[in-house]
């Protein structure tokens, strides 16, 4: 086997904060050969790693949260005491070191640490930091916090998510924060980009909100065209009811019969689908030319084809948790491919070797941080 | 601008338009190829096509072809929808990573390069439920349901400008292009959040939970999100750790101020409440007066008064609401191009404190003669060589 250069080989990003906004950018980054490098305290350790289920053995603990496991694989967990001064200068020294530092902290909280952009790229004028929260840096609400499930709501996500004469329905998780966290990743890597060619670095100010708002904007500009405000209504499709082998009866012979005839025509499909399996049905409709795939349960995802042929889940070991499932990316190159490189960090696992061999703190310099209490 | 010099030839079906979109707001000049006559009216087109400018292309003319040539030549990346472009449906992805080796060449597929169904058709729905969310949203005895504006086409335009970045990244380092394969299915999978992992470490299959929440209590009680108000509904949920504590605490000091019936609230102690080892009882019956709280008020009144008091949740919007949200006023996040009333989603990120402003108007026409002059920036690669590619 030849050992292949990944794309972003070199590149070192820093994350602050916790939850999956931030630390979905650093994995993504991280898949694909970045050092990313997770910062926490073991006071106030990321909140996925003991607010939500699943954990291992369904026993919480910081090491045991498949929640957490799941957006932080391929990076390493630093513990730094930002509470302490020097706990915040040695998260300085290491924006001096880093290409790359995220944030999804509320606004201004980066700055009362004294860890804001004005101060770490004075020091590093290359320094490209994305800072991300639910409503953006500024405005009249830009201290609002927020969890993504909710702000999927506000930006009309699950609004239009269910049945006309139903409530609005959930999506799973913090939906809006991995719209953000791929907008993020993009904004980021630009701002890499531009500081490679020019050495100027630049600060990112990514609104949740507004990001959510782009997989929303074709019904945003339908609005302030023509005053039409998008509904749910359930599966229904107006562009997918095409003429079929029905047409010959009068009431689908035209696109408005169809419509007008919906219900006839659902239950004629569903009298076919349900003496079919759904891999059956699938396979039957997809052969004559029609769009159709089974819904895919969470179980199928891993015994999914599809999914399989491109290793959508790729096993690794965990100290703790044992051999488990993480995800890839949508995406991958094919000539420096990425990879689940390692599995997610226990917490301040990696803190000898990224302030060492990284950073480059000598060893008394990491004995006297060590001493001062910086990495508990 | 970020991605300034940074020539992209757009040449996808709906399925990759939002990755040009999205690379066009970080600065790339952006060149979409369409067909003669094609339809460019209709709000999903337009939305995810601002901030491009257009060639007219027929394949089958030669001046045309050398056009594109000339494009491509010039060009860093080349976005694809490889089959389904009817400007560029001949454009294999193979092809032109041969014919031009530092191109970044992405194609994007419903169903990814590799496996038995990778030429399964697929549009909007199809690709949702084969990525699992139509698995997650629903009522639990319902039908599964997709969000009824697509999503899809988005998810995998997001991982696709992601992957065409990474690659340029790479490309700067060392001259070489790549070819990033994007599967839309497999894009899904990450809206899914971390529900496949109660599959893979518990053996619990997660489902449609309505308007409910579930998976947070390892009792199994499940929390509600969507609480019906006077015009709509408010997303509101009960969560533990620091930032829950703050918010039941004032939720309840609210409906206090209000005289409003604090039932099974007045007994609990926020500090050591535990929303992930709460029982369903105890879950319904702190519920129960919150619902008649929520229900006498407005949406906007919730989104005011629970942002004055620093609390966790917020209404479910309508895009009227949205349009009318002074904080994305504030933020100019709507903009309409120079000389035109037609508005959109701005440009996603603010740079430096600047959001950029929108070049182009759908549609924008590029004169046949752009391209022929344009060269690329050299890369780092090429820098360090002292030589120019």
């Amino acid at each position: 086997m030849t050992a292949v250069a990944q794309a972003l080989a070199g590149l070192k990003v820093l994350e602050f904060g916790g939850y999956a906004a931030g630390p979905h950018i650093g994995k993504v980054l991280g898949n694909f050969g970045a050092s990313s490098i997770h910062v926490e305290s073991r006071e106030r350790p990321d909140g996925f790693r003991i607010q939500y289920p699943p954990f291992k053995d369904n026993r919480p603990g910081y090491n045991r949260s498949g929640c957490f496991a799941f957006f932080n694989d391929s990076k390493y967990s630093v513990t730094v005491d930002l509470k302490k001064g020097a706990g915040v200068e040695l998260a300085q020294r290491m924006a001096q070191w880093c290409d790359l530092v995220i944030e999804n902290m509320r606004p201004g909280i980066m700055d009362r640490l004294g860890l804001g952009f004005a101060a770490l790229s004075a020091r590093n004028p290359r320094l490209v930091m994305l800072s991300t929260c639910n409503m953006g840096q500024t405005g009249p609400r830009a201290d609002q916090p927020g969890f993504g499930s909710q702000l999927s709501a506000l930006a009309g996500l699950c609004g239009v998510t269910g049945v006309a004469d139903g409530p609005p329905m959930l999506l799973y998780g913090p939906y809006i924060d991995y719209i953000a966290s791929l907008l993020g990743a993009s904004a980021a890597m630009a701002a890499v980009f531009r500081a490679r060619r020019s050495g100027t670095g630049a600060l990112i100010d990514l609104s949740q909100y507004e990001c959510g708002l782009m997989f929303m904007g074709a019904a945003l500009h339908d609005y302030f065209a023509t005053g039409r405000v998008s509904q749910r209504c359930g599966n229904d499709d107006p562009v997918a009811m095409g003429a079929g082998a029905l047409a010959a009866d009068a009431h689908f012979a035209s696109v408005a019969a169809r419509r007008e005839n919906k219900q006839r025509i659902d239950a004629r499909i569903a009298g076919w689908t349900q003496e079919r399996t759904a891999q059956k049905a699938a396979t039957c409709l997809q052969a004559a030319g029609v769009a159709a795939y089974p819904v895919v349960t969470m179980s199928g995802l891993f015994s999914d084809p599809q999914l399989a042929a491109r290793r959508q889940f790729r096993v690794r070991r965990h100290p703790e948790m044992g051999d488990h499932a993480y995800c890839f990316p949508g995406f991958d190159l094919a000539d420096a491919p990425g990879d689940i490189s390692g599995p997610a960090p226990c917490v301040g696992a990696d803190n000898a070797f990224v302030f060492r061999d990284l950073v480059g703190l000598s060893e008394a310099e990491y004995e006297t941080y060590r001493q001062q209490g910086v990495f508990d | 601008m970020l991605l300034a010099n940074v020539l992209i030839i757009d040449a996808t079906d709906r399925l990759g338009w939002l990755a040009g979109r999205l690379l066009a707001d970080l600065g790339a000049d952006v060149i979409k190829l369409e067909r003669p006559g094609s339809d460019r009216a209709s709000s999903q087109w337009r939305a995810a096509n601002v901030n491009k400018r257009i060639v007219e292309l027929d394949r089958a003319q030669p001046a045309d072809r050398d056009h594109l040539d000339t494009l491509l030549e010039n060009a860093d990346i080349c976005l694809l929808t490889p089959g389904a472009s009817e400007a560029a449906a001949d454009l294999d992805p193979d092809a032109l990573r041969a014919r031009y080796p530092r191109l970044v060449v992405v194609a994007i597929r419903p169903f990814g390069r590799l496996g038995a169904r990778s030429a399964w058709k697929g549009s909007d729905i199809e690709i949702m439920a084969a990525g699992g969310a139509m698995a997650l949203a629903g009522e639990p005895d319902g039908m599964p349901v997709r969000i009824s504006e697509p999503q899809s086409y988005a998810w995998a335009g997001a991982q696709a400008a992601c992957g065409a970045l990474i690659a340029l990244h790479k490309r700067e380092a060392t001259g070489c292009g790549d070819l990033v394969e994007v599967s839309a299915q497999a894009c899904i999978v990450t809206a899914l959040s971390h529900a496949p992992a109660f599959v893979d470490l518990l053996g619990i299959e997660p489902t449609r939970a309505g308007a409910f929440m579930t998976g947070r209590s390892i009792k199994g009680a499940r929390y509600r999100v969507f609480w019906p108000c006077r015009d709509g509904y408010i997303n509101f949920i009960f969560y533990g750790g620091v930032a829950g504590r703050r918010t039941n605490e004032q939720l309840v000091a609210w409906m206090g101020e209000r005289g409003a019936e604090l039932g099974a609230l007045a007994a609990i102690d926020w500090k050591a409440w535990d929303a992930t080892r709460a029982e369903q009882c105890e879950v319904d019956a702190i519920e129960a007066p919150v619902m008649k709280f929520f229900a006498a008020m407005t949406k906007r009144e919730f989104l005011i008064e629970g942002h004055r008091r620093g609390m966790l949740g917020y209404p479910v919007s309508t895009v009227a609401d949205i349009a009318s949200d002074p904080q994305l006023d504030a933020r100019a996040f709507f903009q309409s191009v120079a000389g035109s009333a037609e508005r959109f989603c701005g440009s996603f990120a603010v740079i430096d404190g600047v959001r950029p402003p929108l070049r182009h108007s759908p549609g924008e026409m590029v004169a046949p003669s752009v391209g022929a002059g344009l060269k690329p920036a050299p890369t780092n690669a090429a820098k360090r060589a002292g030589t120019s590619s």
